[in-house]
């Protein structure tokens, strides 16, 4: 077990780490998703593909409470997130995120977006995490960037600094939503690259990527969104070569 | 010292320029006074109404609609009325409402004394447009932005601390600092409640000394001085704050 893991009561690791069923959620009348079941386990990546609007990031938003649901059950390691008294903290303690827009302080050098998350809110000792916060960014290879703002910094630089702000704070999952989307096709290398790190480590991850390439090879298990519901989903050398769902065939055959 | 009053007092019997602040000791204590008193006047309402413009701000993105409806409240009651109207209320309406306590020589007098009065209602005037000029800062920061310090498991107050207000100030200094040069000049008001500040106390030199047109330049030379200081002060914040590619 990582250091500062403290499972919450009842969990085991033979139980998914995340256990998504029957997830319902409306925006007003709109509904976005319409029944979303799936489950991760631990030391796995997850990677949810799909068209635009078809729900991927709603859902990936759904298991750190960042937007709640109407329907169904999350369970991130047996905290159950639809819980209307759901201690907020104590889950996104677990669970990290990256985003599309990096959503760095801007305010605050790559360093300082590093520790200030565990000297704040885990209320380490400030020399600890900074001695993190450097090893860190010196393993999403941004030795020499520690004291740039993310003014300074190219959009696959201040990507990595996000990474390494997430995993300063020891998450048991790691949730990519869209990381590559904002990024020139150079720099969408230098990221994946620190994605696969992770991924060869063990972390639970789960990504909604538009990078299939990235997909095949990484991730453990593929699943396809359209409209709300998942259509397919398998281990990614079948899902990619024998889609069975003709929505996923032309969703494929659109991209590759 | 000495020669400076000579000269002044030669300037007043050659010319009719009377600065008796130069050369009479008497008047040029009070004028000092006067002119401390403005001084703190401005330096704790100024520290009040930004204190009351941070928790207004954030007691308007409260969860609960009866707190936001009460700072609410409290922005249109104050941004509205007159700020003199606002003192009277204090000084004369509220003050007499209290029960008086006796002084070390026996005598009743109010609880609140005048000064703290004029600080208060001040505090109350320019914290109203205070909130307003908060608020504006945190409407300008990305939701994105707010999400990343939730997701990294950052309390409401923790995010507001940490991530909103930095960078709220950082939007909202210029509106700030018109707000704060307002608030200097209004301290004159504390005349109207008798507390002696600098413009009291230079009624009271001109009264006696019949040199109305002289104190008048005197006035605005100071708080001219006064308000650039605040105004240089606040601009070296704004260096202070200023971040690469944050901003301009």
């Amino acid at each position: 077990m990582p250091r500062g893991f403290d499972p919450p009561t009842g969990w085991t690791p033979d139980q998914p780490l995340v256990a998504i069923d029957d997830v319902h959620k409306s925006f007003g009348e709109v509904e976005v998703l319409k029944g979303v079941s799936l489950s991760v386990r631990r030391g796995e990546v997850a990677c949810i593909i799909g068209p635009s609007g078809s729900g991927k990031s709603t859902l990936i938003r759904c298991v750190n409470a960042l937007v709640p649901f109407q329907k169904g059950s999350i369970k991130v390691l047996g905290i159950e997130v639809n819980d209307p008294h759901l201690d907020k903290l104590r889950l996104r303690k677990h669970v990290g995120m990256v985003f599309q827009q990096y959503n760095l302080f801007p305010h605050r050098t790559a360093l300082e977006n590093v520790m200030m998350a565990p000297v704040q809110v885990l209320k380490r000792l400030r020399a600890e995490a900074e001695a993190e916060a450097y090893a860190l960014l010196k393993k999403v290879r941004l030795e020499g960037k520690e004291h740039a703002y993310p003014g300074e910094m190219s959009g696959g630089q201040q990507q990595r600094v996000a990474i390494a702000r997430s995993l300063a704070m020891h998450p048991e999952l790691m949730l990519f939503d869209e990381v590559t989307a904002a990024l020139d096709p150079e720099t969408v290398k230098e990221v994946l690259v620190a994605i696969r790190q992770l991924a060869e480590e063990g972390m639970t991850c789960i990504l909604v990527t538009h990078e299939m390439g990235f997909a095949r090879e990484v991730g453990n298990h593929v699943y396809f969104t359209d409209r709300g519901v998942i259509v397919e989903h398998g281990p990614p050398a079948e899902f990619f070569a024998a889609p069975r769902d003709p929505r996923t065939q032309a969703f494929l055959s659109q991209i590759l | 010292m000495h020669g400076i009053a000579i000269w002044f007092r030669h300037l007043y019997e050659t010319t009719g320029i009377n600065l008796t602040i130069a050369y009479d000791p008497f008047d040029r204590a009070r004028f000092l006074d006067g002119f401390l008193v403005t001084l703190e006047l401005s330096a704790i309402t100024i520290i009040g109404s930004i204190v009351v413009g941070v928790i207004g701000a954030w007691l308007q993105g409260a969860r609960l609609v009866w707190t936001r409806r009460i700072v609410q409240v409290y922005i249109q009651l104050f941004r509205n009325t007159p700020p003199l109207v606002q003192m009277f209320f204090f000084y004369f309406g509220l003050s007499s409402l209290l029960p008086t306590i006796k002084n070390s020589f026996g005598m009743q007098e109010p609880p609140v004394s005048g000064f703290a009065w004029a600080c208060i209602s001040l505090i109350f005037f320019a914290g109203a447009f205070n909130v307003e000029i908060f608020r504006s800062g945190i409407e300008a920061i990305p939701s994105s932005t707010i999400e990343a310090a939730e997701a990294l498991g950052y309390t409401r107050l923790q995010t507001y601390l940490n991530v909103v207000l930095p960078l709220a100030m950082r939007v909202c200094l210029p509106a700030l600092t018109n707000n704060l040069v307002n608030l200097i000049k209004t301290t004159t008001l504390a005349y109207a409640i008798a507390v002696p500040e600098l413009l009291y106390v230079s009624n009271q030199i001109w009264s006696d000394s019949v040199n109305v047109p002289v104190m008048m330049v005197v006035l605005f030379i100071i708080y001219t001085a006064l308000v650039g200081l605040l105004v240089a002060a606040m601009k070296a914040w704004e260096r202070a704050l200023h971040r690469p590619g944050l901003g301009t």
